[in-house]
């Protein structure tokens, strides 16, 4: 099997990814884990230092016992052999062992003892040293040098040779009458406080434990009892907007979570209340939009119908007559029109517009109004051109309103494109589908970049009104777009033309961060979009 | 002999003017300003088509219009101040053929009505069978199994246009062509009510239908022939 580098990195990521989305998303599980790491660490340094001044203070005062024992045995040893009256070497030895074994008795099992010979002593007689091999290695050259010197008692830590635990090591000089200078050492094993140090440590370890879980386990119930609620109310709001209106947070008690909840209550009321009497007005807006629409409408009908039967039989009238039933009929389809456009955004503020939504090609639609609008354009020597890329851009839409929106940019493309050409491209993303109109003519400064969605706004008042737009299709046209949750957007420099495009989610996952076609582009940029589109009009020209 | 059209509308201007445009071209207008009395006049004066106005004082036109289907199956245009799709949709199905959003041009009103009073007389007349159903081009007349079928004219169009040429899928637009006689694209509702309505004449069950089929995201055909 075979890896993408990308794929690897995906794998590896994805874990790392998931456990800091958990750790973002969870206030339990920040709280816990901080609270964990701070015990771990305080217990540790407590632990650390409560161990450290045990084993201190224990080994003080052994040592002190230690070296107050050790130089009275050395004392009572080197009174003994002053004393003593022995004077052959064999005497002496005999002495040396006896003492040696009162020494040792004295002393116990935890002191072992060793007797040498000082380096400096001259005499002829050499005694038989006291003591295991195994000891001696433990006794340092340091040492002896400075019990050789003028101290009478010296003493330094050492590793028992035997198990290797800590021991004291006491030296002292000792004095054979003629037989010259010898040294003393003591071996005390410090097992006993070692075990005593480890029994504390056990304990010690043991109480840590419970109170880090403790505290955890605390921090847990504390952290929980706070968050519930939270989620509760995340729970409840989240309903709230899903459109559940009614939705009540329970209230319990009457601590600072109760006033929360009822607080909260409070909001979803005061909010319900407003959705309500938005509700009302929009129902309002709507029925007085009808009634207008139904009252403009039925005198509209009589002057529409008497206008046109005027305007039919035109031939008969006098010149100016008949040129004011012209007018008549031609400013009447502009009445109509305005009226129309301004029902439409009337009925789009109430937020009473019906969108029906099916698939639907974007290249479909637009290439339908291009081809309608086609014949207009080339009337005011104005030439489109198509290019759609290949492969099929389908979205959820509201077919005639999106056709409406397209119609709307092209007629204005039209109006401001000064006998250029309009380019219009057609692409789509996984998640997007686009339209770009494109125009080389007048242009738009920033200012009026900021304007043109306005409604009734003429970029220059004085132009004539060719195409005979009503002054609210751009406006319609964004609106539209916001409905579909799409959006609208133009960009233009004065001389250089103007550029809208309109983006439209396909499904109900919204837009897409990859934008299918870039918001400037030039006439060299279209051809790369896809293949031109043969329009029907061109062909029979 | 010319055409007697009623025009059912309280408004007088826009009566009278619609009456000046239909006699300018040779049609009868009758007039009827008030819902309750409209039936009554419609007995009466026995139109050949019927412009109704949806919003009327008395009785509205939705109940206006279910009551004269159940009886005639005269050609009914809605005059509908609204567009909004709601309305056109209930007036369809209560049984309106056709209908025409105000403000309107004379001419298209002229071309609607025509449209209605066009009779499927084109191509060959004779007996056409589709499916179970004897259709008599000619008399005008459905049966099976020798029970007639009430079919307002208009359905008896839609069903004649799909049985002439059984197995051909018609578009919408087609249709929209061939039986209302608009000349451009124009709202595919009108198709749906009325092959809706016309299932729940013609077929066994109007949910599995055997005769008029759905072509799906192209149109309708018609099935099941057997000469």
């Amino acid at each position: 099997m075979k890896f993408s580098a990308r794929a690897i990195r995906m794998m590896l990521l994805a874990p790392v990814q998931t456990m800091w989305r958990r750790w973002t998303r969870s206030m339990l599980l920040r709280v816990i884990t901080s609270t964990l790491v701070v015990g771990l660490a305080a217990v540790a340094v407590l632990g650390a230092y409560v161990t450290t001044q045990i084993r201190d203070g224990l080994v003080e005062k052994r040592v002190e016992r230690i070296l107050v024992e050790s130089a009275r045995d050395v004392d009572s040893t080197q009174q003994t052999f002053e004393a003593s009256t022995a004077e052959t070497p064999g005497d002496l030895q005999q002495l040396v062992n006896d003492q040696g074994e009162a020494l040792s008795k004295l002393g116990g099992e935890s002191r072992g003892l060793v007797l040498l010979r000082a380096p400096s002593n001259e005499s002829d007689v050499f005694l038989t040293p006291l003591g295991e091999q195994a000891l001696l290695s433990i006794i340092t050259p340091e040492m002896r040098d400075a019990v050789t010197g003028d101290a009478s008692q010296f003493w330094q830590f050492a590793a028992e040779p035997s198990g290797g635990g800590p021991a004291v090591v006491v030296g002292a000089p000792l004095t054979l009458k003629s037989f010259g200078k010898y040294e003393l050492y003591f071996v005390y094993s410090l097992a006993d406080e070692e075990d005593t140090l480890d029994l504390i440590q056990r304990v010690l370890a043991l109480g840590a434990t419970v109170l880090v879980v403790l505290v955890v386990f605390m921090t847990w119930t504390v952290t929980l009892q706070a968050v519930r609620p939270i989620r509760a109310a995340a729970r409840v709001a989240a309903r709230l907007a899903d459109g559940h209106l009614s939705e009540r947070m329970r209230v319990k008690g009457n601590d600072e979570m109760a006033t929360l909840a009822t607080t909260f209550n409070d909001m979803a009321t005061s909010l319900q209340r407003q959705f309500t009497r938005m509700e009302d007005l929009s129902r309002l807006q709507r029925r007085f939009v009808s009634d207008v629409s139904h009252e403009l409408r039925t005198p509209l009908t009589t002057v529409r119908m008497a206008s046109d039967v005027l305007h039919e039989a035109r031939a008969d009238f006098a010149p100016s007559v008949a040129r004011s039933a012209e007018l008549l009929s031609t400013q009447l389809d502009r009445f109509e029109a305005l009226l129309a456009d301004l029902l439409e955004i009337s009925r789009i503020d109430a937020g009473a517009a019906q969108l029906d939504f099916k698939d639907h090609d974007l290249g479909d639609v637009v290439r339908d109004q291009v081809e309608t609008l086609a014949p207009a354009a080339s009337d005011q020597g104005v030439k489109l051109r198509l290019w759609i890329q290949d492969g099929p851009h389908i979205a959820s839409m509201d077919s005639p309103r999106v056709g409406r929106i397209v119609r709307n940019l092209l007629s204005n493309a039209i109006e401001h494109a000064q006998d250029g050409p309009v380019d219009i491209a057609v692409s789509s993303t996984a998640r997007t589908v686009a339209v770009v109109v494109r125009d080389y003519g007048v242009g738009l400064s920033a200012s009026q970049v900021q304007r043109v969605f306005d409604r009734f706004w003429r970029g220059d008042p004085a132009r004539a009104r060719t195409m005979g737009g009503t002054g609210l299709g751009l406006s319609i046209a964004r609106e539209d777009a916001l409905l579909h949750d799409g959006v609208l957007e133009v960009t233009g420099r004065p001389g250089e033309g103007a550029l809208f495009r309109l983006m439209l989610p396909c499904g109900s996952r919204g837009l897409g961060l990859r934008e299918p076609l870039p918001l400037d582009m030039n006439e060299t940029d279209f051809p790369e979009v896809g293949l031109r589109v043969a329009l029907a009009a061109e062909a029979e020209l | 002999m010319t055409a007697k059209i009623l025009v059912v509308d309280d408004d007088p201007a826009v009566a009278e003017m619609t009456g000046i445009v239909l006699r300018a071209e040779g049609f009868e207008p009758v007039f009827c300003d008030h819902g309750d009395r409209a039936v009554e006049i419609f007995r009466a004066e026995q139109p050949d088509v019927i412009l109704l106005d949806l919003m009327l004082p008395g009785k509205s036109g939705i109940d206006i219009c279910r009551e004269i289907r159940a009886e005639s199956g005269v050609p009914i245009i809605m005059l509908t101040a609204k567009s909004d799709t709601v309305d056109v949709v209930i007036g369809l199905e209560s049984g309106a053929d056709d209908y025409i959003p105000k403000p309107f041009k004379p001419r298209e009103l002229i071309a609607r009505v025509r449209a209605r009073l066009r009779r499927n007389d084109n191509g060959a007349p004779g007996v056409v069978r589709i499916g179970d159903l004897e259709i008599d081009v000619t008399g005008h007349r459905v049966t099976r199994a020798g029970d007639v079928v009430q079919l307002t004219p208009l359905e008896f169009d839609v069903l004649v246009t799909l049985a002439r040429a059984p197995g051909q899928v018609f578009t919408r637009e087609v249709l929209l062509e061939d039986v209302w006689g608009y000349r451009h694209a124009a709202d595919t509702r009108l198709v749906n009510v009325h092959i809706q309505r016309l299932r729940a004449k013609i077929e066994r069950d109007p949910e599995n239908p055997e005769i008029v089929l759905t072509v799906r995201g192209v149109g309708y055909k018609a099935g099941g022939h057997t000469s």
